[in-house]
């Protein structure tokens, strides 16, 4: 049987490919996270970062921060080409120290939420979204 | 407090010792002298409310063979945990006798000579049985659907899921949660479930638009039974539009959501619920993570991995009841609650052994009614197997290495991919294929039959995405499907490698070559998630390649490898 260019088109599983492997974090994260912190210690603490484990869709993944004492949250999907997503900041007035938003992530990799907290000091954290071909579901 | 003796009152595994000795002696008729229903429904009423389970039926109305799987691997925290333990290593955990009833109907091995014997499982006419026996007992039990119904059949696709709504309904569940139901397309689920007289829930139903609960699922209901506040909080499949074509119900989104349902636990609390029920859709290790984060739930019913459980694990304070699938198993679950807590339990799950136990006349007549337009059709024999058929299994069944075959052949390709969904029944070797039964193994909404080229590594790339989701040693990241079934592929997986390292010894069996990354393959598929696909349906396909052969079989496949066990 001759494949047509209409059938190879058309019955392809391939297209939604985004990427193959876990993304690694690059250095232009690193030194985001840097220039955020001033090379500060990032602990654990008030930062709470909710994200689906696996992404419905690549291209819009539902994401939400808050904590009670940040100042100022940084959002990085360090697998991205360019990690920072974002940066929210908190008046002493703000009724409610949080934020969502949706974003775009390349391939499955970690995103990263570091909170500069009324105190001066850092805290982070970190969920791995998987971005995946799908199908094959029991 | 519950006490360790409650806990342990399940009583499938004393049952074992029914069965008679010995290999390859079952006769129907020894069967049948042996057990009767009255021994299989035996339970002691106890405590004060009683919830009935039944999960995954995936449409199959009547009767059926279904073999457990043989291969099962939990990776991870759940390696050799249950429900990953098959054969004879799961009849030794629970004390199960070879040749019993309860080998036969929860596991591996010996197959085909117990099935001659005792017979094929399921029927919801003897589920309806099993539930007036229960409901006798207890008048106000709660009967719970755990989804997967409205799929998996010739009536199911023609009728759009109306023969299970029907025959459901004649049942009286009081709630379900819901998956497969979704490939029916959200206009089709809009209608049904605006229409059911029992409750729709999923707490992690939202609507895609807004990231807010979807209004047509509520998360919970309250039921008032025993003189208890029972909550029952439904759960749906998290992972519904990335397993199954998300394009069919734009509208929906899902997701664990443990937070919500932490949530929605606290507010069923805080209304005075003094026992909460999780109805879910999960999958078993998925629902054994919730269970360890989110406090406070009581039951959980789970579904969607198709595991068959003779007794609760218990995480926590949490038990969890897995029921099987296909109309095979009904879990009746006896509680005491008191004083606002869950005292203690006593379980059993009940085999649907349907010569055993006997149909319930008014469901039998419905279910009659659903199925005549089609009888014809479904009746039509298209040809033999001289090998058992069977899907269930982490790598590959019988069934789909026939699939792969007919892909193969009819479809002119190099390479055959089958999706390792874990519903459909099995077929005995010298029986008749059927068209209910080609249909009852690949019946689905987005079930064209494609061919596509893919180079060497995109095929490498999709056998890791695949293996990862089955794999991931995060039950969180886990899809609850088995591994894409391959014809014409041979590869070695080492379950214990991270994403991108399992997949090695890639090989094209008709030539032995290695697989090259950089050469382009045929390749022939179906259930693609992807919109606009085409092909003819695979039942066709399948249909088609068994008429030719006349007699299909399906000899030992050692095609691919398992290491790092």
């Amino acid at each position: 049987m001759q494949l047509t260019r209409r059938n190879a088109i058309l019955m392809g599983a391939g297209a939604i490919l985004m990427t193959g492997l876990p993304l690694r974090a690059s250095a232009a994260g690193e030194d985001a996270i840097a220039a955020f912190t001033g090379g500060a210690e990032v602990g654990e603490g008030d930062i709470k970062l909710t994200a689906p484990e696996i992404a419905e869709n690549g291209n819009t993944v539902p994401i939400e921060v808050s904590s009670d004492s940040a100042t100022e949250i940084m959002v990085l999907a360090l697998g991205n080409p360019t990690p920072p997503v974002a940066t929210f900041k908190f008046g002493p007035l703000a009724a409610s120290r949080s934020a969502s938003t949706r974003i775009r992530l390349a391939g499955t990799q970690d995103v990263v939420a570091i909170a500069k907290l009324e105190d001066g000091s850092f805290v982070k954290a970190s969920t791995t979204v998987k971005v995946t071909i799908g199908g094959c579901g029991g | 407090m519950i006490s360790r003796r409650d806990f342990l009152q399940t009583s499938m595994a004393a049952s074992a010792i029914l069965g008679a000795s010995g290999f390859g002696q079952w006769g129907r008729i020894a069967a049948q002298q042996t057990l009767t229903q009255d021994q299989l429904l035996e339970f002691d009423t106890f405590g004060n409310v009683s919830l009935i389970h039944i999960t995954d039926i995936h449409a199959q109305l009547k009767p059926i063979y279904f073999r457990e799987p043989s291969v099962n691997l939990g990776v991870g925290p759940n390696k050799g945990e249950v429900p990953h333990v098959t054969g004879a290593d799961f009849r030794k955990m629970y004390g199960i006798d070879d040749g019993s009833y309860a080998h036969y109907a929860l596991s591996s091995g010996d197959f085909t000579a117990l099935a001659e014997g005792y017979g094929r499982v399921g029927g919801l006419d003897r589920v309806a049985t099993v539930i007036n026996q229960i409901r006798a007992d207890r008048p106000d039990a709660l009967l719970l659907d755990g989804g997967d119904t409205w799929h998996g059949s010739y009536t199911c696709y023609q009728t759009q899921g109306q023969d299970m709504v029907d025959v459901m309904n004649a049942l009286k569940p009081d709630a379900m949660t819901f998956h497969w139901e979704f490939t029916l397309g959200s206009e089709r689920v809009q209608e049904i479930v605006e229409g059911l007289p029992f409750a729709a829930l999923g707490q992690n139903i939202f609507d895609a638009e807004w990231d807010e609960p979807a209004e047509l699922f509520p998360p919970y209901k309250m039921f008032e039974r025993g003189g208890v506040k029972i909550a029952v909080i439904g759960q749906a499949f998290p992972y519904m539009p990335i397993a199954n074509p998300g394009w069919m119900f734009p509208e929906y989104s899902f997701g664990i959501r443990d937070e919500n349902m932490q949530a929605m636990v606290d507010q069923v609390r805080a209304e005075g619920a003094e026992l909460v029920v999780c109805l879910s859709h999960n999958g078993f290790d998925v629902d054994k993570k919730m269970a360890g984060i989110v406090k406070g739930i009581d039951v959980i019913l789970s579904g969607h991995t198709h595991d068959a459980l003779p007794e609760p694990v218990l995480v926590g304070e949490t038990i969890i009841v897995a029921s099987g699938s296909n109309g095979k198993f009904v879990s009746r679950v006896d509680l005491d609650v008191r004083d606002g807590r869950m005292m203690g339990f006593r379980h059993k799950l009940i085999p649907i052994l349907s010569d055993v136990i006997e149909p319930d006349k008014e469901v039998a007549a419905v279910i009659d009614e659903v199925r005549a337009p089609y009888a014809n059709a479904l009746s039509e024999v298209i040809g033999k197997s001289d090998s058992l058929l069977y899907r269930r299994g982490n790598f590959n069944g019988t069934w789909d290495d026939v699939i792969c075959d007919a892909l193969l052949s009819e479809r002119e390709a190099d390479i055959a991919l089958s999706p390792g969904v874990r519903w459909g029944p099995s077929i005995l070797p010298g029986q008749d294929i059927t068209r209910e039964d080609i249909w009852n193994v690949t019946s689905m909404t987005y079930g064209a039959a494609y061919r596509t080229e893919m180079t060497g590594e995109y095929l490498h790339v999709v056998l890791e995405d695949v293996a990862d989701n089955l794999f991931n040693p995060d039950p969180y990241y886990q899809q609850g499907g088995d591994m894409v079934r391959t014809g014409g592929l041979g590869y070695r997986i080492d379950i214990s490698k991270p994403q991108g390292e399992r997949i090695s010894e890639m090989i094209l069996l008709k030539t032995g070559e290695r697989i090259d990354p950089s050469k382009t393959y045929q390749i022939a598929g179906w259930a693609s998630v992807n919109e606009d696909t085409e092909g003819p349906p695979i039942w066709d396909v399948v249909e088609a390649h068994i008429r030719k052969k006349g007699t299909v079989s399906a000899p030992d496949n050692d095609s691919v490898e398992v290491v790092g066990l």
